[in-house]
């Protein structure tokens, strides 16, 4: 089990550096002057000093050492400064958004917590809801609820979150009047009613991404269990005279979910995908927001940093399925 | 008696080809039926719409804006006076045909690599991390990056419209590629130890004709099937780089970019995001469906049963 992980973990690294080098490569390829915001009575000897000034003249090779020693050797440093009061990071340079002349990653730890709780919240929610449904419409298979339930998944599949984020809105903030359409981030939970007002103006983002996340997963928690009520030792259980709650819940549950529990990981970056449409939607200011705001401002630091945020994140849940697949099913392990 | 009688009437019923055979597995998919019809009831009204509908989409009547739905504008008008359903016409031209090119294109690709891939085993590991690398690639990130970074070059030598057109085309097919590859890979590994890919082999048949004649017919049933997919991934990838404002030119409507548009009027006039919205939604729901329908049409193992 162990040399396994590890073995997955060596073939993440240099997944990441080609990611990120191929991130860099589209943002360099790119057409782009970041100068084209200067005013025109700037002399074009100034324009050159302030580009060298934001390390533009040198090679291509140069430019994505220094990215990578400043992501990957200052940025820690400056976190373990954080946490334990020490200066290992003193007069380093880090990554400075071109927008804000501030470090990229200070707006990043601004900004994720919103993203996580959002998403974090729909994914939780998504779980709980889709596992009974598919479970259920599994065991009761072509009975009205299994035919409802398929086509209503069917269509949370098929409906995008840019519209159904604008349809929650126009139902319960513009008709309805119960929640609010935008998302206040100084909000501040001290009591009670402050966190009501929270979850208030977290329910309609969550529920947006809710929908999709159920969609996908009790489909799949669906056929994963109906590939198992036909197998011998559900039909041994049954024999012993176990009740068939147990044979469900327990015997071909936990191994229904094997699979499901992957499909859960690998779904998660999809679903940050989604949170950039919605926080869109929502004005919830997360790093999707960010990401646009820095595309629409040519904010090659922070556009590179988030876009290479996001492909972490995806290479760190296929990681986590993998090992979570391989310590669910032994078979794996030795493949 | 008469179940037996039933069954050979079925094995020995005239005409029953392969996709005879396939017609009459789909037929039993109602959902799969009703999806087809919707699809195409879509494509023919978008396609045939700009004849017989008497407004142009970008026709300024400003003296009729902001109107909510009635005889004359079935869907209402715009802040500018446009009749809404022509816009929406128009907008489905765009999406549809993007659906349908940059599919087309990321087949094309999947196609190639997969069956580069299964069938030459020295290029299948190489080929195969390519694979998996585009696949942790962040895809929505990388898309609005590529149209903002690309957009205007490409504007200046195509023309803002056509040039949107390659580059989101271009965008789209190069990113979803990867599932159809892997999937046809699976089917030619398995196809490589069949008997008559073998007998084709020791006849001297060269490698480019075994997997013209005797391969790609075979795997063309999973290529229908993530065609169909693909179409609808394309279509709601378009409309969310619509949605974004990184895609089309303001004034050349998609769906994505009239939804994008009446999301600014959604306290005063809700109902103008329904159109766009409904349009991507049952476009995409009818294809899920008519995929999942073929899907199951064109597995042998479920067919006839």
């Amino acid at each position: 089990m162990f040399d396994y992980t590890v073995r997955r973990l060596l073939i993440a690294v240099p997944t990441l550096v080609i990611i990120s080098l191929v991130i860099f490569l589209v943002l360099s390829l790119a057409p782009n002057d970041p100068m084209a915001q200067v005013p025109l009575t700037v002399p074009p000897e100034v324009k050159e000093k302030m580009r060298e000034a934001l390390g533009l003249g040198q090679p291509l090779y140069v430019q994505f050492w220094k990215w990578l020693v400043q992501f990957f050797w200052i940025e820690p440093q400056v976190l373990i400064d954080h946490y334990f009061g020490t200066n290992f990071s003193e007069d380093k340079l880090r990554v400075i958004s071109w927008q804000t002349r501030a470090p990229v990653m200070d707006t990043v730890v601004q900004r994720l917590p919103q993203t996580l709780w959002v998403v974090g919240m729909s994914y939780v929610v998504a779980i709980a809801i889709s596992i009974p449904i598919g479970i259920y419409s599994a065991y009761k298979q072509y009975s009205i609820f299994d035919q409802a339930g398929t086509f209503i998944t069917m269509v949370g599949y098929s409906i995008p979150p840019f519209f159904t984020g604008p349809l929650v809105i126009v139902i319960f903030a513009v008709y309805l009047e119960w929640f609010p359409s935008t998302y206040d981030t100084l909000h501040e939970v001290n009591n009670w009613e402050s966190f009501i007002v929270q979850l208030k103006q977290m329910f309609l983002p969550v529920m947006v991404l809710a929908i999709q996340g159920t969609a996908q997963i009790s489909r799949y928690m669906r056929s994963a269990i109906l590939d198992n009520l036909n197998q011998d030792y559900v039909r041994t259980a049954r024999a012993k005279g176990l009740s068939e709650s147990i044979v469900i819940l327990v015997h071909v549950l936990r191994n229904s979910m094997i699979p499901v529990i992957t499909v859960i990981a690998l779904n998660l970056p999809l679903i940050f995908g989604g949170a950039i449409i919605t926080e869109q939607v929502f004005k919830v200011n997360g790093i999707g927001q960010q990401l646009i705001l820095a595309i629409y401002a040519n904010d090659l630091p922070t556009i590179q940093t988030l876009t290479f945020i996001f492909a972490f994140l995806i290479v760190f849940f296929n990681l986590v399925a993998d090992v979570l697949y391989a310590l669910l099913d032994p078979r794996i392990r030795y493949e | 008696m008469s179940n037996k009688i039933k069954n050979q009437e079925i094995l020995f019923s005239p005409g029953s080809s392969y996709w005879g055979d396939v017609w009459l597995q789909f037929k039993k998919h109602k959902g799969a039926l009703l999806g087809a019809i919707i699809f195409f009831g879509i494509v023919i009204t978008v396609m045939l719409g700009p004849f017989l509908w008497p407004f142009e989409p970008n026709a300024i009547d400003i003296r009729s804006r902001n109107q909510g739905p009635s005889l004359l504008h079935p869907f209402g008008t715009d802040q500018l006076g446009r009749d809404t359903f022509s816009r929406m016409i128009a907008g489905g031209q765009t999406s549809i045909t993007v659906g349908l090119a940059a599919m087309f294109l990321s087949l094309v690709l999947g196609t190639f690599i997969g069956v580069i891939a299964g069938y030459f085993k020295r290029l299948d590991g190489i080929l195969m991390r390519f694979t998996d690398l585009f696949l942790s690639l962040p895809l929505l990130p990388l898309l609005l990056l590529m149209m903002f970074l690309f957009r205007e070059p490409l504007s200046v030598s195509y023309g803002p419209e056509r040039g949107m057109f390659i580059l989101i085309v271009f965008a789209i097919g190069v990113t979803s590629w990867m599932p159809t590859a892997r999937i046809v890979r699976g089917d030619v590994l398995a196809l490589k130890q069949r008997e008559f890919v073998i007998a084709a082999r020791s006849i001297g048949t060269p490698d480019q004709k075994i997997i013209i004649r005797h391969i790609l017919p075979n795997i063309l049933s999973p290529i229908l099937v993530s065609a169909t997919l693909g179409i609808a991934n394309a279509i709601i990838t378009e409309s969310a780089l619509s949605f974004l404002g990184l895609g089309f030119p303001p004034d050349f409507p998609t769906w994505g970019r009239l939804l994008n548009d009446a999301v600014d009027y959604l306290q005063l006039h809700p109902e103008r995001v329904m159109w766009p919205g409904l349009a991507i939604s049952l476009t995409v729901l009818s294809i899920n469906f008519l995929g999942d329908g073929l899907r199951d049409a064109l597995d042998p193992r479920i067919r006839g049963r």
